[in-house]
């Protein structure tokens, strides 16, 4: 019994500390600025020049054209792996990652944005 | 006594990855063993191949969750030389500041598991709470706690401004101040050592014939570092030690990854004070030339290797990952025979494997008519050979037995 108490110095320490885990749902921990969450899309931005589909790794985003000058972007949230790519090859900041982190869902079709 | 055999996993609770150990039992003690994996294939190292460059950055990433700055910096590195560009020297340092957190980060993990599979729940606990301290880091320099995507062809893509190396400085010394309660615990109490010494016995002819590396080949005597032997980027800049120990068993690379912890954040201040300005990239073209490059990087869990071969598109031929698992795991049936079957977690653990970046299977399916069929060796050679053939890529001299 050598060790007998030895916790205890550790045990009065965190009497009294507020736990480390927060109730998630209710209480949000907030996200770094740099954080890249969902994609967000300015369309009066966009001249349509399609490079933000050409260097995506996962094929997540389609730009169409719905009038002139005028765009629409098609987001697969599912498929997107949130590197931000888009975004930083985007010449005229069409495209911006937003700290939206809660994406789960039951119907995976409702991923396809239209935006 | 009678033998009886005994299957490990793939599906196990003492197993965190798909992979299925072969266990044969004499009383309590292995008397052999034989590792299987491929049962976590991804075929990331051909889809690098119909993808660009760039893309291939994000790609490589997540060969691994927990080395993903690893591979991506083995990749980078590879495009790099071949395009023949030189990185700004600010952005090889905040690779390198990355490449430091993130073995703080895979460490503490492991450190955590350690802990877990010997039943040591308060190291596991104390471990994994410190560990968010670095992943807070993490978050704040790069936005993401893994996968960082920090890495891009010629650089990096996020500045460390001087209140983050603050925030990290500050980081660094409550993380030092904890990993030196660890290193008293692992070094000083008595439970650990007799919990862990001779357990996984691996020595060091057997950790060099068996070709391991990483922690595993440390602990055993050997003093082998990509960042000392073979330096890339800034590490012939700075100033750190080799870890190696001579318990030659699961206790010695706890020992080695406790003390490259303490490494690690001498490297990271040497790094903050040295951090010079300049530019963060550097362009690289979108067409490669033809040539072909290998790297290799110190990762948490040994050395990575990545080798890219170019063709002077914006795709590259061929792109081949050696994960440091795949070096360790051929040691693993060799670490398991003669021990006990409850020390198989833990032996298994020590290599801090991570299946998943190993596996390497090919299952070829008909595009016509959906079926998968089975191939021997040779003719899976052949296969692919006539495959790289229609490629334009001349194997005639590779011999086809």
């Amino acid at each position: 019994m050598k060790f007998f108490g030895k916790i205890a110095p550790d045990l009065l320490a965190m009497l009294g500390k507020k736990t480390d885990t927060v109730l998630y749902p209710q209480v949000k921990t907030p996200v770094s600025d740099r954080f890249r969450g969902a994609l967000k899309f300015n369309k009066e931005r966009c001249v349509g020049c399609k490079l933000c589909t050409r260097v995506c790794p996962a094929q997540a985003i389609t730009i169409e054209k719905v009038a002139d000058k005028e765009f629409k972007a098609i987001v697969h949230m599912d498929k997107c792996i949130f590197c931000g790519q888009c975004v930083e090859s985007c010449n005229k900041d069409a495209l911006e990652n937003t700290n939206n982190f809660e994406l789960a869902c039951s119907d995976k079709s409702s991923l396809d944005w239209e935006i | 006594m009678s033998k009886i055999m005994v299957p490990l996993g793939p599906q196990h609770p003492a197993l965190e990855e798909p992979e299925s150990f072969n266990l044969l039992l004499e009383g309590e003690r292995v008397a052999a063993s034989q590792v299987c994996i491929g049962y976590n294939h991804r075929g990331m190292e051909k889809a690098a191949e119909s993808r660009t460059y760039l893309q291939n950055v994000y790609l490589l990433e997540r060969i691994c969750g927990i080395c993903s700055h690893s591979h991506s910096t083995c990749y980078v590195q590879t495009v790099e030389d071949l395009a023949g560009v030189e990185v700004p020297q600010r952005a090889l340092y905040i690779r390198a500041l990355i490449g430091e957190l993130e073995r703080i980060h895979s460490h503490m993990l492991w450190l955590g598991i350690a802990g877990h599979e010997i039943g040591f729940m308060t190291l596991f606990m104390y471990a994994w709470k410190d560990r968010e301290i670095v992943m807070d880091i993490l978050e704040m320099l790069t936005g993401n706690r893994i996968n960082y995507g920090m890495n891009t062809l010629g650089g990096v893509r996020r500045d460390v401004t001087p209140e983050m190396a603050d925030k990290i400085r500050e980081a660094v010394g409550q993380l030092q101040e904890r990993t030196e309660y660890y290193s008293r615990v692992i070094l000083g109490e008595e439970t650990v050592y007799l919990r862990l010494s001779g357990v996984g016995k691996l020595s060091k002819a057997d950790a060099l014939r068996f070709d391991t590396t990483g922690p595993v080949l440390r602990a055993s005597g050997v003093g082998r570092d990509v960042r000392r032997d073979d330096p890339n980027g800034i590490y012939p800049n700075l100033d750190f030690q080799v870890i190696t120990d001579d318990h030659e068993d699961v206790y010695g690379r706890t020992v080695v990854r406790v003390k490259e912890l303490l490494e690690s954040y001498k490297i990271i201040r040497q790094i903050l004070d040295q951090l010079p300005d300049g530019p963060l990239t550097v362009k690289v073209p979108n067409r490669i030339p033809a040539g072909e490059c290998i790297s290799r990087y110190e990762a948490p869990r040994g050395e990575d290797i990545h080798y890219t071969r170019s063709n002077g598109t914006d795709k590259p031929d061929r792109v081949k990952v050696r994960a440091p698992t795949l070096a360790n795991s051929a040691a693993i049936a060799h670490m398991l025979d003669g021990g006990y079957l409850a020390d198989v977690p833990i032996v298994i653990a020590a290599i801090d494997p991570c299946f998943s970046c190993t596996d390497r299977m090919v299952r070829v399916t008909d595009a016509n008519s959906g079926q998968a069929q089975s191939m021997d060796w040779e003719s899976l050679r052949r296969y692919s050979a006539q495959w790289y053939r229609k490629q334009g890529m001349d194997f005639s001299r590779i011999p086809l037995r």
